[in-house]
């Protein structure tokens, strides 16, 4: 079909499957780690994207989904011995069957009522699972080293933790793109542009925001399977930390929301930024508040991000940036 | 068991005058804008740490400096009103969540640069009260409570019988026919956030005089302002102090009954809950 073929779905498709293949080809411990962190955000702004730039419905609990998919996946592999495949992928499932049922309640309200419960249920879930004794309570849990024998050793498995994050990464940008071009995708833009008139149309409103929630926190789980899998431990702090939330939603912003090219741009820029300010001298101790300043001149004056800005200014690119 | 449980629940009620004075500030500003405003926290801590340069280097007494805080409150939060706020007042609510929110991450920002995340507490008792045979309050609380009262009092009689007040009151009925009718509702607007800001750094002055801080602090009181706010309503102000005594209650009362930890969780249950049942408020119209 003539979809697939749009430049908008093979430029970010292409990058990423370059990038990870040249850090498969150089093989360097490092490399691997920096881009694991990259991917890592890249697959959660690009699964908020599906929630927050289609729907227009701000999430602050994205990371909710991170933590709890993380958990359960984590446990699951530490605790009950189940392979990785496995445990990542019951990880997201619950992480999906959770929005699933948070979506039914919770999106029944709108704006920044919706943004307000999203609050609470990170705050909530913290507090659930630093009190939850099969989870470790406050200490959280630790992955028995000879876990790792099963994928070769410590080494080889950490770079198979890579390859998933990598896959999973492809998968999400190919269903940010296949969720904004088909008739589905197309109700969702109506809801944000117009919840009342959408439903007027025909948008059955209530459930396409409920199975978009699930969608967007279903990749979350898995990436926090991965990623605790590759740090070995798991612990509540970690987990749930309200400011990932926040930077996903600057990643988004920062890229353009509502588009696929946009969060990929957005995580990596911000990424980026955010180890050049840690790292220089004179903003060292300042970079939350560099990094703040930038949010604002964003969100005040170019609040379509840089992919949509782009857009926005050259039509002739609006085919190549999706 | 029974003293114990009277004194804690009146050392929760106290606590909850307290919660309900920071959270009447952004129950305010989401009344008059429609704005969540995210740089809540901050600003609370911001509170605390005026008080306390106030107590340490100019050696006021602290009750004192409340009212120096208060003007200043007022003057940051014209400042974050006019920076940030009044461009997206009308925009989606995605940009001013994040507006504000961009000024939460700056005066964190600045403000670890320059107090670092070390405790700070402002050492200056006012001895205890004797309330029967088995309650005893610290003096400290109680007259937090006291001025907690006395500020909500005094918000209350400017809202009603004030002019200014009785123009963010229209304006926050309907901002165009308060407009039609002449009100110059830019300026209104940037009056509600300042008062809103004014209070939450009142509130932290408060807190400061009974807990010790650190630049971070603000962030658990900005979210018990929001489950207080969904408690008594959104945008109603004098719901905000029902709601602040409804949570400094069940703080008082759920750590005789399990463990402390568990807080939190029966807090946010609630909060949530509340949002699914009766979104409008406790006290909010139907």
């Amino acid at each position: 079909m003539k979809n697939r073929l749009r430049p908008g779905l093979w430029i970010p498709l292409a990058f990423v499957l370059i990038w990870g293949l040249a850090v498969l080809v150089l093989r360097q411990d490092t490399l691997r780690e920096t881009t694991f962190t990259l991917l890592m955000f890249v697959g959660l702004a690009s699964s908020l994207n599906i929630l927050l730039g289609y729907t227009g419905y701000v999430s602050f609990g994205h990371i909710v989904f991170f933590g709890l998919g993380g958990y359960t996946g984590f446990y699951l592999l530490s605790q009950q011995g189940w392979p990785l495949y496995i445990a990542a992928l019951a990880g997201g499932v619950l992480s999906a069957g959770l929005a699933w049922l948070l979506g039914l309640a919770v999106l029944r309200l709108r704006g920044a009522y919706f943004a307000l419960a999203t609050i609470g249920i990170n705050e909530a879930a913290r507090a659930f699972v630093s009190n939850f004794a099969p989870f470790g309570g406050a200490t959280g849990l630790f992955v028995n080293f000879s876990a790792y024998d099963h994928y070769g050793g410590a080494g080889p498995a950490l770079w198979l933790a890579f390859i998933l994050l990598w896959i999973i990464t492809l998968i999400i940008l190919l269903t940010s793109f296949l969720v904004k071009h088909s008739r589905f995708g197309l109700g969702l833009l109506a809801i944000r542009e117009d919840e009342d008139a959408a439903m007027v149309m025909g948008v059955k409103a209530p459930q396409a925001k409920t199975i978009t929630f699930a969608i967007s926190a279903f990749f979350p789980g898995i990436i926090g399977t991965l990623y605790f899998f590759k740090n070995g431990n798991v612990e509540p702090g970690d987990a749930f930390q309200l400011h990932m939330s926040i930077e996903a939603l600057v990643m988004v912003m920062l890229g353009g929301q509502g588009t696929v090219l946009g969060p990929l741009v957005g995580a990596i820029t911000y990424q980026g930024l955010r180890g050049y300010l840690l790292t220089s001298p004179l903003f060292k101790s300042l970079h939350l508040a560099v990094a703040g300043l930038f949010l604002l001149l964003i969100v005040l004056f170019v609040p379509a991000g840089a992919v949509g800005w782009v857009r926005g200014r050259f039509s002739g690119l609006r085919r190549f940036l999706e | 068991m029974l003293d114990q449980l009277l004194s804690s629940l009146t050392d929760g009620l106290l606590l909850g005058f307290v919660y309900g004075l920071a959270a009447m500030g952004l129950s305010l500003i989401w009344g008059v804008m429609t704005v969540i405003n995210l740089a809540h926290g901050p600003v609370i801590a911001l509170g605390m740490f005026g008080t306390y340069l106030l107590f340490s280097h100019v050696g006021m007494n602290p009750y004192l400096a409340l009212f120096l805080v208060a003007l200043l409150g007022l003057l940051s939060g014209f400042l974050i009103y006019g920076v940030a706020v009044h461009r997206v007042i009308d925009a989606p609510h995605l940009s001013s969540l994040l507006a504000t929110f961009a000024v939460n991450m700056i005066l964190i920002g600045v403000g670890t640069a320059l107090f670092t995340t070390s405790p700070h507490n402002i050492d200056y008792p006012m001895g205890s009260l004797q309330l029967g045979s088995m309650i005893t309050i610290p003096g400290t609380r109680f007259i937090a409570a006291l001025g907690a009262v006395a500020f909500t009092a005094g918000l209350y009689l400017f809202l009603y019988f004030s002019r200014p007040g009785k123009a963010i009151r229209a304006v926050a009925n309907n901002r165009v026919a308060a407009e039609l009718m002449g009100i110059p509702s830019a300026q209104v607007l940037a009056l509600s956030f300042g008062i809103g800001t004014m209070l939450a750094a009142v509130a932290g002055g408060l807190i400061s005089t009974f807990f010790p801080f650190t630049i971070l602090s603000g962030g658990p009181y900005e979210l018990k302002s929001f489950v207080i706010c969904v408690l008594g309503g959104l945008g109603n102000p004098l719901g905000a102090l029902l709601g602040g005594l409804i949570l400094g209650g069940l703080e008082g009362l759920v750590p005789t009954f399990m463990p402390v930890s568990w807080v939190p969780v029966v807090e946010f249950g609630l909060f949530v809950l509340v949002l699914l049942i009766r979104p409008s408020g406790l006290l909010g119209a139907k």
